[in-house]
């Protein structure tokens, strides 16, 4: 075996360590956010520093990853920090989420359901979900800790009054094992779902944030809303152009300079399997 | 000894009241000494002397707007005596809202509250109720020949006379027992001193007692069952 | 009679070399209004601060008496239950309506969100409650939706009077509610306020130079100068019969129109 250039996975054993340890108190604490000394990465930040720390802690020589930016595995976040993995720790890649043992996703949960052997990681811009209401991080500490969160709800409640419904369709709050309020990155609210008693562990990383948050498998996990205007799941009026799937999230993607357009899975395995499957039916 | 016979209202005992103008000073302005009366309910008591020798300054300390010097100031409320130069803010409150009712000179005017309205609150403090409280407030401007167009605008673009007349019907809408008046008709006309006149007997009648100042002898001679005259307490020489 | 709602103690406070309160006692009851008067320096606002809870006395106590009837010192309170009190059973004021609202949210939001902060989480009675306020502060239903940045000065404290009193606190304190208004905009709220202070028989701890608010809004007064009470009594009494001479100088001071 070549001598690597880089500790195994880029971080020295030191910062696993501290970054495990923060991983631990958040997975003791749902939905807390739990600060981190992030480290510099070769990538600047808004490119999934904190998503990359998280998975560079945890992943071992065994592990299978998976990285999705928006539901891809083929564009350019994704190719580019699979092949950090690749160079750095030498382990095993894939497409493929029924394969993979570590998830990393940027703004989407795939639609292939998770196990209980899957670590689901997420990059996360803005972990505060009171940040936009309250620029004080003295006062968001507090109000988290005294579980104030009535201002959430305003925000909702503007939502409402100016679009005539919830407006909000990503980074849509949820509450956490009936404790805190997290932000679970800009996934769709589609998403938020999946988020509800999920087998699988998930783990939130932002990077310049400097901040680590969980959610243990099978914790509950309620999206807020208004008791006359509850929480309702994205509907899209089209299916898969390629797969034709209904019940998957779409992208709509333009293909001509006249305003066509057509409607595709944003989870590109899903739809990938989906197909394969189809024409194994078709060839039978 | 804090007990008043039966039908008193208010003893005063020994009043006196100085002046202290720090502004000038320290100079001190003796005003009053030793002002001994009653008032028993169902009379009218009135408090004559020239003008400036205290008889505004009485008034105003059996209404706790003006400090006591010394002496008592005794009030009845039911069964239990208070003393008026020893009560505390929130018992003078208290005397204010439920026992000792007041016309003063001047109304202060309050923006934006049409008269009837100002009226209907005084009676509703008292305890009637919103409707019934407007209703004596209209019957009490009507009797005080207020025009029924001028109720329901603010009094301050009023006359004199006019002003004067909402701030009578305010101290006679509630249900006090014992009503101060200070120059009440100052600036009326023959006719609402009439009217003035007729509340007082009214309300004389079912036992109310009145202190009052009267500028008009006329009118003083025809409503006071007992004048006091108070020269005769006088500090003004002696200053 | 009952016993006070909130009762100062001996309050003391200090900035280094200066004396901001010194041994200030008083009683407030239950629908009272009490106006704390002085010029600049005089230590009013400090005074307000620390019978407010947020600032914290070198000395001396505030003792207020919860709903329940519990009386309990201000610096017993917990975090948690200072800032539930202040969301529940007292309302601020301040002279500056920016620092009272949330200027980015709506007038209907900024009425709702103790409404929400407490649980309510039906939309359409949150919305019903707050143009409720609207109409009882004189703010047109229309103005809803439309954040006070585009509300003038005078709509921008009566949103903030609403947004406090929603909840129908029984303690509201004051600070120059109507500091820097026009004429016209003073009367209109000075009016509004007495309305509702009478109406929701609200105690109220108020804070200003100007003794014609403190003679129309309050019941007692208290007069400050240099961190000390120097007068106290009922607001009519201590202005028309001023005992002290810095209450004397500052009655005479006062121009009139």
């Amino acid at each position: 075996m070549t001598a690597r250039p880089y500790n195994f996975a880029y971080l020295d054993e030191q910062t696993k360590r501290m970054i495990r340890r923060a991983i631990l108190k958040a997975i003791a604490i749902p939905g807390y956010q739990v600060p981190f000394a992030s480290r510099e990465m070769p990538m600047p930040y808004g490119w999934g520093t904190g998503g990359v720390q998280l998975t560079a802690s945890i992943i071992g020589p065994d592990d299978v990853l998976k990285v999705i930016d928006q539901g891809a595995d083929d564009t350019t976040n994704a190719v580019s920090i699979r092949a950090f993995f690749a160079k750095t720790a030498d382990v095993a890649t894939t497409t493929d989420t029924t394969q993979a043992t570590l998830n990393q996703t940027r703004h989407r949960v795939p639609e292939t359901p998770l196990t209980a052997d899957q670590i689901l990681v997420y990059q996360v811009p803005i972990p505060e979900p009171l940040r936009f209401l309250e620029p004080r991080e003295t006062e968001t500490r507090t109000m988290h800790a005294l579980a104030e969160y009535g201002v959430m709800h305003v925000k909702l409640y503007e939502d409402i009054a100016r679009h005539g419904h919830i407006a909000t369709t990503y980074a849509y709050p949820a509450r956490v094992a009936d404790r805190y309020i997290m932000d679970p990155s800009p996934i769709p609210k589609f998403d938020n779902p999946k988020l509800d008693d999920c087998p699988a562990l998930q783990l939130f990383g932002a990077g310049r944030e400097q901040r680590i948050y969980a959610i243990p498998p099978h914790t509950r996990v309620v999206s807020l809303d208004f008791e006359d205007h509850p929480f309702e799941r994205t509907k899209f009026d089209a299916a898969c152009e390629f797969c034709g799937a209904a019940d998957s999230f779409l992208d709509e993607v333009v293909i001509d300079d006249k305003g066509g357009r057509m409607f595709v899975c944003s989870d590109t395995d899903y739809c990938q399997k989906r197909q394969e499957a189809q024409k194994k039916d078709a060839a039978e | 000894m804090n007990a008043l016979h039966a039908n008193e209202l208010l003893r005063v005992e020994g009043l006196s009241k100085t002046f202290t103008l720090h502004l000038h000073g320290g100079a001190r302005l003796p005003v009053l000494h030793g002002v001994s009366f009653t008032v028993a309910a169902g009379e009218c008591v009135v408090l004559a002397g020239p003008s400036g020798v205290g008889k505004s300054s009485i008034l105003k300390m059996a209404l706790g707007n003006y400090l006591v010097g010394e002496g008592r100031i005794l009030v009845a409320d039911g069964e239990r005596v208070i003393d008026l130069a020893r009560a505390d803010a929130r018992e003078i409150l208290d005397a204010r809202r439920r026992i000792i009712g007041y016309v003063s000179q001047f109304l202060r005017v309050i923006p934006r509250i049409g008269a009837i309205d100002i009226v209907a609150a005084a009676a509703q403090e008292s305890g009637l109720d919103r409707a019934a409280a407007r209703e004596r407030a209209a019957s009490l401007l009507a009797r005080l020949g207020l025009p029924e167009r001028l109720w329901s605008l603010p009094p301050a673009t009023f006359s004199g006379g006019e002003q004067q007349r909402v701030n009578i019907a305010r101290g006679f809408a509630g249900r006090h027992r014992l009503l101060i008046l200070d120059e009440p008709t100052a600036s009326l006309d023959a006719a609402n001193r009439q009217a003035v006149i007729d509340l007082i007997a009214e309300r004389k009648a079912r036992g109310t007692g009145f202190l009052a100042t009267f500028h008009d002898e006329d009118v003083r001679l025809r409503v006071a069952d007992r004048v006091v005259d108070v020269s005769r307490f006088s500090d003004r020489e002696a200053a | 009679m009952t016993a006070p709602l909130l009762s100062a103690q001996g309050l003391c406070k200090r900035f280094g070399a200066i004396a901001a309160c010194r041994d200030v006692s008083f009683e407030l009851n239950e629908g009272e209004a009490l106006t704390i008067v002085g010029e600049s320096g005089s230590g009013k606002t400090t005074l307000l601060n620390l019978i407010g809870g947020a600032l914290a006395a070198d000395a001396g106590e505030v003792v207020y008496r919860l709903r329940d009837g519990t009386a309990r010192a201000l610096s017993s309170l917990t975090e948690a239950e200072r800032r539930a009190l202040m969301r529940t059973d007292w309302g601020f004021v301040h002279q500056d309506a920016a620092r009272g609202l949330r200027m980015g949210v709506s007038a209907g939001g900024n009425i709702g969100e103790r409404l929400m902060a407490l649980g309510d989480r039906h939309y359409g009675r949150i919305r019903e409650n707050a143009l409720e306020w609207l109409a009882r502060v004189e703010i047109a239903a229309t103005r809803v939706d439309d954040p006070p940045t585009t509300y003038s000065g005078g709509m921008r404290q009566r949103l903030q009077i609403a947004r406090n009193l929603v909840t129908r606190p029984r303690l509201v304190f004051m600070d120059e509610p109507t500091g820097g208004l026009d004429v016209s905009v003073q009367a209109r709220l000075l009016d509004l306020m007495r309305g509702l202070i009478a109406d929701m028989g609200l105690a109220v701890v108020l804070v200003t130079h100007d003794l014609a608010v403190a003679r129309l809004l309050s019941h007692r007064m208290l007069v400050m100068k240099g961190g000390e009470v120097v007068e106290s009594g009922l607001t009519d009494r201590v202005l028309d019969d001023p005992q002290a001479p810095y209450t004397q100088l500052l009655v005479s001071s006062v121009l009139a129109a």
